[in-house]
């Protein structure tokens, strides 16, 4: 089986972001970039359905050119190759705008099961590989915390999260996009000899010219959604900060959780 | 701008979702700012009941879609029943609440109607005339304003709790029915039934006080520190989504839109930085106390006291004192 799985770089869920001057973005030159949480369970799905089946994992990303980094992960990880959307024309783009692009990727590599993460740490989304699913006209699945293949690899049972702690379980048909949730598996690390290894895996660069896109329909140009200005949310109400070393701020904490907020007798 | 906005809500065993509700208060309070007029829209098998509670808002119809194949939601089936009649009548806007199904359909109901998406609206605002709308980005440490350029169906799904569902107006509206055209080969997904994912051995909805921790705290080995307090305290130890997926607790403690929704008298938050899934599950707390080291985390958004600190050095502490008061 050839699996796609689609990863993308975030800034790191523990870093401190500031506001670029312009106030439309984060200052992306101060923060560290990490693999998407999410994704990194795609992938290790992905290695999985391709060792059972004696198939083969190709990453595709699309991103500013230090996306191959995050790609680099994934060959060492165990995909073997990697597709990548570096051109300037791809960037910028909203979920119709990059699922376009990716589709078209995937398209001209021919595969029988995409997988990539539900959702982003950055734009979050939560809709790209669904409309890749949509370019493609091919069955997709969001959340989803169980695959399992059925005999043929021709359909696979699922098992999608729902609100509230339940799962639907469901079937598809293959080809088919499945948008996995984290928790699904336990990610594996990169061993010395797959980082090694790494570093002779191609990692094969696609123009749009190469996949016959429009320019105007990806990318900034091709998004129908536009980022005027982020800003620290509004508070709905005033926190009361407690101040001093641990155990000043534990003594007040208590005695306002019971003299003020009376909540603790 | 003229066209309507339709209200695509979303419901299950007979009953409305919360957020279909906090949908149509959202649907009125756009229509109200843009001069234009709100349908809901339902999806379903046997749905006249909740058809009549839906013409109970202010609104001005209930277009009720009514397919044996609609009886179980499928992305295919909900896609294929409503991007014809979302081509032929061009509404303004299609609104549904930001829930999981709807982020399993609305991307390729927006891709099918060659619409724009704006997921996860918080609000929206008019900037010198231009309609934007407000929605969380990194994790909900920032919020961005988005404005949609071009023309076409633009698609929004509304966060939970951005809108409040008793603000929904009410009123009476016609119902009109219709069957889509639909065959089986539509659906591209066969739902063969539902499990609950826990057994829900503890249930935190009853907890008086709850102590959570979150990713800040490091591993399972260094919980025991957060069980004293918890101990001390009185407390139910819960935790927020990356903790469960990493196994450090096991999943019937976890808070938040795929967890359990909790609303104790006193919410612990311990290294927890505050996503959005996890604050929808525990935003209804009466008291919410914050220990995290990054001062900027969502959490001291909506926490009564924050503490910007070393959760390791903060906990032994608090158990400290807990101790001393019990003498």
């Amino acid at each position: 089986m050839k699996i796609a799985v689609c990863v993308k770089q975030v800034p790191d869920p523990e870093a401190r972001l500031r506001v670029n001057r312009e106030g439309t973005w984060i200052d992306e030159d101060e923060v560290p970039f990490v693999l998407n949480e999410s994704d990194e369970y795609a992938v290790e799905e992905g290695l999985r359905l391709a060792e059972s089946t004696g198939g083969e994992v190709v990453a595709f990303s699309l991103g500013p050119d230090r996306t191959r980094e995050a790609v680099r992960k994934v060959l060492a990880l165990g995909a073997a190759r990697a597709v990548v959307l570096t051109d300037p024309a791809f960037q910028g783009g909203d979920a119709m705008a990059t699922g376009r692009a990716l589709a078209a990727a995937i398209r001209k590599e021919g595969v029988d099961l995409v997988l990539a993460g539900s959702q982003s740490g950055d734009q979050g989304f939560a809709a790209t590989a669904s409309v890749i699913a949509g370019e493609l006209g091919w069955p997709h699945a969001w959340l989803v915390m169980g695959v399992e293949l059925e005999p043929g690899n021709a359909t696979m049972k699922i098992k999608r999260e729902m609100e509230g702690g339940v799962n639907e379980s469901s079937r598809l048909s293959l080809p088919a996009v499945i948008e996995v949730q984290a928790g699904i598996n336990h990610p594996r690390y990169a061993s010395l000899k797959g980082i090694m290894a790494a570093k002779k895996k191609e990692i094969a660069e696609r123009s749009p010219a190469d996949l016959g896109l429009d320019a105007a329909k990806i990318g900034r140009a091709g998004s129908r959604l536009e980022t005027v200005a982020v800003a620290l949310p509004e508070s709905g109400r005033e926190v009361v900060w407690i101040e001093g070393d641990a155990a000043a701020m534990a003594k007040a904490l208590i005695e306002k959780l019971q003299n003020e907020a009376r909540v603790l007798r | 701008m003229s066209g309507k906005i339709w209200v695509v809500v979303q419901h299950r065993d007979g009953k409305l979702h919360r957020g279909s509700r906090e949908a149509i208060a959202a649907g009125q309070a756009l229509a109200a700012e843009i001069g234009s007029a709100v349908e809901a829209v339902i999806l379903g098998s046997g749905v006249e009941s909740l058809a009549g509670e839906l013409a109970g808002f202010a609104i001005e119809s209930v277009r009720v879609l009514e397919h044996a194949l609609l009886a179980e939601y499928t992305p295919g089936g909900y896609v294929a029943a409503l991007a014809p009649l979302v081509r032929s009548h061009a509404p303004a806007f299609v609104i549904s609440p930001h829930t999981y199904q709807a982020a399993d359909f609305l991307p390729r109901l927006a891709q099918a109607a060659d619409g724009a998406l704006v997921p996860e609206a918080i609000g929206f605002l008019r900037v010198e005339g231009e309609l934007q709308w407000k929605r969380p980005v990194l994790g909900g440490k920032l919020h961005a304003r988005v404005r949609v350029k071009g023309e076409g169906v633009i698609f929004v799904s509304i966060q939970s709790g951005a809108f409040s569902a008793d603000s929904a107006k009410v009123g009476s509206a016609p119902i009109q029915r219709e069957a889509p055209a639909l065959d089986g080969s539509q659906l591209m997904r066969e739902v063969l039934g539902f499990e609950r994912a826990t057994t829900d051995q503890v249930d935190l909805t009853k907890a008086d006080i709850i102590v959570a921790v979150g990713r800040g705290v490091g591993g399972a080995d260094k919980l025991g520190p957060v069980e004293e307090l918890a101990r001390l305290i009185g407390g139910e130890i819960a935790a927020s989504r990356p903790v469960i997926d990493s196994g450090w607790l096991p999943r019937d403690r976890q808070v938040g839109s795929s967890g359990q929704t909790v609303a104790p008298k006193l919410y612990l938050a311990l290294g927890i930085s505050g996503a959005i899934q996890h604050l929808v599950g525990m935003k209804g707390s009466s008291v919410i106390a914050a220990v995290n080291k990054d001062a900027t985390a969502p959490i001291f958004k909506i926490a009564t006291y924050g503490c910007v600190g070393d959760l390791h050095e903060i906990v032994p502490a608090l158990s400290q004192v807990l101790r001393e008061r019990a003498g």
